[in-house]
């Protein structure tokens, strides 16, 4: 039976690997999710099989009540809301798997001690409790801070890096007691030791995210998704599980890999993201008198109805508006007047990595229509009309131009080369970055103030009598 | 070869596997491959049963079958939502004629 088992975990670590190759090509992603569960499925059922499991009755509990509430978010979830979602679901991973650490700890308490466990073992149950902690109450503070139950912007405390650096110390310092003093201090201390691990890490996972803006988000959910994998692949240390281990290491280096993309495209590094906690003052804004051209729907539509190409560049404030509907029938009918329509898509615009794909998917835009960063920003120059709606810092032409911006050097859609601008937007307030937007006052820019979605179907309108 | 050493040697290989396997994702894709894969560390969901079914404390069962429930909302939303997200996704091509080679 020990062998069956453990060729079932063979199988479905193929299998994991096989989903993450069809995951990563548009044709095939949809066989590799279900590859993925597939093999989820042959790991649960094998270890069902296990003779060290006495009773189901609990168990059956805990995947009724984790089967159905994960249904019921995943069907009702708003595309919209979809940071909100991986981010909690990357916490679920992590706290069960410092929870089964903490168990394993509970387990060695039981039956032998944690004097006669080996060092080795204790340090990975420290380490497995540590990260899966971290993780789960990061993903929490990311999910409040995305589905604003707290400010989205950065919040620092006095000496904020002072007391992170500190709480590592210590959690270094409990794990190595808990190593060094294993057989001399009395199990009860021992115990108490772990679970003042286990509340610092908690600690840690709070200060570690709150100061982390919103703009910053799509880094920190690749890297609270990579930390997740990591956890998982640490409880798999604890349980000599190779399954645990393999699909834990794949996650973690996807989740790494999405990360450093997050960070290449905002030209900062994950340290810098992390702990610079980037727009927590927002700049005192010199010439705030400058002169925008605010514009109605009826010119708008004037300017698209008589253009030849037109560039749509979606950002955050498309998925607040929920426009993302509004967007393509407004595409659709630019189409159909025989105008060229392309979507430009930074890699950071919204609030995770890939956020604009999912809402223009989610309204049935064909993803051909969907260019990135570096396919699209040749074709400014020769726009006709680029329409920004609800982005910002990731069109604010001050990275390439204004050394003293803190956004210089990031790289962004070339809006401002194209022949008009056209900027819907809620109000003149700056971008989560905190930075003023050169592209607003150029003379070629018109803005038109309002929620995006009704702005966008008062051009629609307006767009059939021109 | 020790237990460990056994098993850094999975983790290693695993990891080169997996930056190998992911290095070239679509913009397109980010999303799904982040809720897709984060189902796939829902695998703690197999360590989290072994120490529910065992029944040897209250206490560890209890923590048996709060891992077993947040683990399984982990999976099963994971591959859920990320099955509705890839169903969105449509290409040009379906439906009309003119479409690149791909």
């Amino acid at each position: 039976m020990e062998a069956l088992i453990n060729l079932a975990y063979l199988l479905a670590s193929a299998m994991f690997i096989l989903a993450l190759k069809r995951l990563s090509s548009p044709r095939t992603a949809r066989s590799g999710n279900a590859i993925g569960a597939s093999g989820m499925l042959i790991g649960v059922v094998a270890t069902l099989l296990d003779r060290s499991i006495l009773s189901f009755e609990w168990l059956l509990l805990g995947l009724v009540l984790g089967a159905t509430a994960g249904t019921v978010m995943a069907l009702k979830v708003r595309m919209t809301a979809m940071p909100q979602m991986v981010a909690l679901l990357n916490g679920f991973g992590g706290v069960a798997s410092a929870l089964v650490a903490l168990a394993e700890m509970e387990r060695l308490q039981l039956h032998h001690g944690l004097a006669q466990a080996s060092g080795v073992l204790l340090g990975t149950i420290a380490a497995s409790i540590v990260i899966g902690t971290v993780t789960f109450t990061g993903s929490l503070i990311a999910f409040a801070k995305l589905q604003e139950l707290i400010t989205g912007r950065p919040i620092v405390v006095p000496f904020h890096h002072g007391w992170n650096a500190l709480q590592a110390g210590a959690l270094g310092i409990i794990t190595a007691l808990l190593l060094l003093q294993q057989t001399a201090w009395p199990e009860s201390t021992l115990v108490s030791l772990v679970y003042t691990l286990f509340a610092l890490s908690a600690l840690l996972g709070i200060m570690l995210v709150i100061p982390i803006g919103g703009a910053d988000m799509p880094v920190v959910i690749s890297f609270l998704n990579s930390l997740s994998g990591l956890a998982a692949a640490s409880t798999g240390f604890v349980l000599h599980n190779y399954l645990l281990i393999i699909a834990g290491t794949l996650v973690g280096a996807s989740g790494f890999i999405l990360t450093n993309i997050m960070c290449v495209a905002m030209n900062r590094s994950l340290p810098n993201v992390l702990f610079g906690a980037f727009g927590a003052e927002v700049q005192a804004i010199g010439g705030t008198d400058r002169l925008v051209r605010s514009t109605t729907a009826e010119d708008v539509a004037v300017i698209m109805g008589y253009a030849q190409s037109v560039v749509i560049v979606p950002g955050y404030g498309m998925a607040v508006a929920q426009a993302q509907h509004a967007v393509k029938k407004l595409a659709t009918l630019l189409q159909q007047r025989g105008i060229d329509v392309k979507f430009a898509i930074h890699p950071v615009a919204g609030r995770m990595p890939g956020h604009m794909n999912v809402l223009l998917a989610e309204a049935d835009v064909p993803y051909e229509l969907l260019y990135d960063m570096d396919r699209i920003n040749p074709e400014f120059e020769h726009t006709d009309v680029a329409l920004v709606v609800g982005a910002n810092d990731v069109v604010n032409p001050a990275a390439r131009k204004d050394p003293t911006s803190p956004l210089y050097g990031m790289p962004i859609l070339d809006v401002d080369r194209a022949r008009t601008v056209i900027v819907l937007k809620r109000s003149m307030n700056p971008g989560f970055a905190g930075v003023d937007n050169e592209l607003f006052y150029q003379p070629n820019t018109y803005m038109l103030f309002g929620d995006a979605r009704r702005s966008l179907e008062a051009i629609a309108e307006a767009l059939k009598s021109v | 070869m020790s237990e460990l050493l056994f098993s850094i040697f999975i983790f290693t290989l695993a990891a080169f596997v997996g930056f190998e396997v992911i290095s070239k994702v679509p913009p397109t894709l980010h999303t799904p491959l982040m809720s897709g894969s984060n189902a796939i560390s829902g695998i703690t969901l197999i360590g989290s049963l072994l120490i529910a079914g065992r029944q040897e404390s209250p206490l560890l069962t209890l923590l048996g079958v709060a891992a077993v429930a947040f683990a399984t909302i982990n999976v099963v939303g994971g591959f859920l939502v990320t099955d509705r997200m890839l169903r969105m996704f449509r290409s040009q091509r379906r439906g009309d004629a003119h479409g690149g080679a791909h």
